[in-house]
């Protein structure tokens, strides 16, 4: 039975998504339009005997998180994009020494403060490439109240099966709307829980760890004397191998395939209407719902317009717009931005199809209209009723 | 509306910090406690000492082994998170301490020594030393402090003297240095004590001190650095540089306030000590208050 339908913000269902999956750590630094994740968290982790810190910064948040993490509690942080800049750096951290957490960007007009209360989706790039060096990362992205929830719990079980920074793409708009939602009851979600070493601290020899055996990480204060370290180190023992060019390439390799290795299992995506589309549009958060609305338009006036929309962003969903360039002749990728992620789609789709583009960066959501101007433009010939 | 965290109500009785039973513990237990014995740092290098230092005060503590974490930061004083054999976390630059509060508010069970540099701890990572100060969450930052950074090859850093000369001040430093510890107190640190790789043993009683003393303490460890500090500044050998802190070193009790202070001088020993609520004990404390309130 899920709980009673009521109206749910988008950041309360984040904030209730983390404590459903069993999040009893959050550190953040309030900033708009994230805040009211943190103002719910403050209130609820006390309560279910967690722990809510204001950190100094966002450096610190992010810090804060990792040590929680480590200290094996389920820990998230919430931001907006000046925030998720400076958290870059702890992320990477995050991605090397693979801690599992979860960092919730609530995405807003940028670059710099840019603008702070209206949605955007300008960070799409920085959550995949946002720290420097080479690692994977997984990145949600939710398009309803609902789906902040959910895949705030997704993204937990994520982190912790793959040991890895997971980032939930939310957006200005998300943020502050409200729906009336029946949320999951507990007993209707699947939870990954914090796994355990099962191995004996003075016998390391046979841990292995490859794409196939993501090997848990001990908490800091047990028999096992864990060393985490942002060097380069050695998979088998974790001790730092700066000095070995074998180390770092079998380490690189490995932080990008225990996630691309498994793409299936990771990667989620909604596709409507697309068993006879000509046309697709790829949308994805907020603008998707602008999608639906005007393929729902277009399939009511008989032309063939289908919907791929991604609730994974990174890994990118690279087999389903494969099948969607074999299938269609144009894909419309509308976003809130000038084209991030329609250069990722124009690469997958390698001339198969026409790529077409249509990008906004003055904090206003595309509307269903202008993605019906671009439908119309590709169905030239048909006798429209309206518009 | 009361307030939530009152510090007369939560005072303890003042904990035995100023003098904790320590003692020089032989190589052979210092090595148990060692990952390897090798290190990387410069023949004359002091950061051995300091390490040694905090090892004989967990020894001395009879401390259990493995709740403690020790949480490091980058450069030569961050080694000690790869040298030493408890849990570690070898954090990004500057970052330790704010790792090391997230550790603690998570599970206040764990013993956390958070071992810095002099430019990890109050230049790159010096907001956060300010703010755990503030908190007093019960970490103890333990400082080894060189004047220079070492690992990059010898640049000025907020502790370098005046005057001094490194590959970043060629002519001479015009920046005032830093004083440390009193940096901390102002912050808020409930502990604070400096000791110096010279006189051994009262390092090891400060830093223990810093272990028994509940709140947030901080402890530095004067360090020298002969390959890049005292080669550029006239103190040829790693003896000499020892030497220069055996002069400069004042115990507390006889330190005249008012004279100059850190290049030609500085005190020694705990300088200040006071009982204020720890952060985790109050959060507990709040928790407690707020599901007794929601029923």
């Amino acid at each position: 039975m899920p709980q009673p339908r009521r109206l749910v913000q988008g950041n309360e269902a984040v904030a209730e998504g983390a404590i459903a999956a069993g999040a009893r750590f959050f550190a953040s630094y309030p900033i708009t339009p994230s805040t009211e994740i943190a103002e719910v968290l403050a209130r609820r982790l006390p309560l279910a005997g967690g722990h809510f810190l204001q950190m100094e910064d966002e450096i610190a948040s992010m810090a804060a998180v990792i040590g929680a993490s480590l200290a094996g509690v389920k820990a998230l942080t919430a931001t907006s994009g000046p925030g998720f800049s400076l958290m870059q750096e702890n992320i990477g951290f995050a991605a090397m020494a693979q801690i599992p957490c979860v960092v919730v960007d609530v995405m807003r007009g940028g670059p710099s403060t840019g603008l702070p209360t209206e949605p955007s989706q300008g960070d799409v790039m920085q959550a995949r490439w946002g720290t420097h060096g080479e690692h994977s990362i997984i990145a949600l992205v939710p398009s309803s109240v609902l789906e902040c929830y959910t895949l705030t719990i997704a993204a937990f079980n994520l982190a912790e099966r793959f040991r890895t920074p997971v980032v939930v793409l939310s957006d200005a708009c998300l943020a502050h709307m409200r729906e009336a939602v029946a949320l999951p009851a507990d007993d209707e979600i699947e939870i990954v829980p914090r796994a355990e070493p099962d191995w004996d601290p003075d016998d390391v020899r046979f841990l292995v760890p490859s794409p196939d055996n993501i090997v848990p990480l001990p908490s800091l204060g047990s028999r096992h004397r864990t060393h985490v370290t942002g060097l380069v180190y050695r998979l088998t023992s974790g001790a730092a191998e700066t000095g070995d060019a074998r180390v770092a390439q079998t380490l690189g390799r490995y932080l990008r395939e225990k996630i691309y290795h498994h793409r299936d299992e990771i990667v989620l995506v909604e596709e409507t209407e697309m068993e006879d589309a000509e046309v697709a549009i790829f949308a994805y958060g907020s603008i998707a719902r602008s999608a639906r609305a005007a393929m729902k338009w277009a399939r009511a006036q008989g032309v063939k317009v289908g919907l791929v929309r991604p609730l994974t962003l990174w890994p990118f969903p690279t087999a389903a717009v494969d099948q969607m360039a074999e299938q269609v002749r144009t894909v419309i990728v509308p976003e809130m931005n000038l084209g991030q992620m329609s250069w990722e789609v124009r690469a997958a789709v390698a001339g198969r199809a026409e790529v077409v583009d249509h990008g906004r960066v003055d904090g206003k959501l595309i509307r269903p209209e202008e993605i019906q101007e671009l439908i119309r433009r590709e169905f030239h010939y048909h006798r429209w009723e309206t518009l | 509306m009361t307030a939530l965290v009152d510090e007369q109500a939560l005072e303890r009785p003042p904990d035995d910090c100023r003098s904790p039973k320590v003692a020089g513990h032989p190589t052979s237990a210092i090595r148990r406690y060692l990952r390897s014995p090798k290190t990387i740092w410069c023949p004359g290098c002091s950061n051995g000492i300091a390490m040694r230092a905090v090892v004989d005060a967990v020894l001395s503590l009879q401390l259990d082994h493995d709740k403690i974490a020790v949480v490091a930061g980058i450069g030569c004083a961050g080694r000690v998170a790869q040298y030493l054999d408890f849990s570690t976390v070898h954090t990004p630059h500057g970052r330790a301490l704010a790792v090391a509060t997230g550790a603690k508010a998570a599970d206040p069970s764990l013993t956390l020594l958070v071992v810095m540099g002099d430019g990890d701890c109050v230049a790159i990572g010096g907001n956060h030393l300010i703010h755990a100060a503030r908190r007093n969450i019960d970490l103890t930052a333990i400082v080894f402090n060189n004047s220079i950074y070492g690992m990059t090859g010898g640049q000025m850093s907020p502790t370098t003297f005046p005057g001094d000369r490194s590959t970043t001040s060629v002519w001479g430093n015009v920046e005032p240095a830093f004083d440390t510890c009193e940096l901390a107190h102002a912050a808020g640190a409930t502990y604070v004590a400096r000791g110096t790789s010279y006189s051994y043993m009262k390092l090891v009683q400060a830093i223990a001190g810093g272990i028994v003393h509940r709140g947030f303490s901080f402890v530095e460890a004067m360090t020298s650095c002969p390959t890049y500090y005292g080669r550029q500044n006239d103190v040829p050998t790693a003896a000499a540089m020892l030497e220069v802190q055996k002069a400069r070193a004042v115990p507390v009790d006889k330190f005249d306030r008012d004279g100059p202070r850190l290049r030609d001088r500085y005190p020694v020993g705990v300088l200040h000590h006071v009982e204020r609520a720890e952060y985790t004990s109050a959060y507990e404390e709040v928790r407690r208050r707020a599901q007794d309130r929601s029923g």
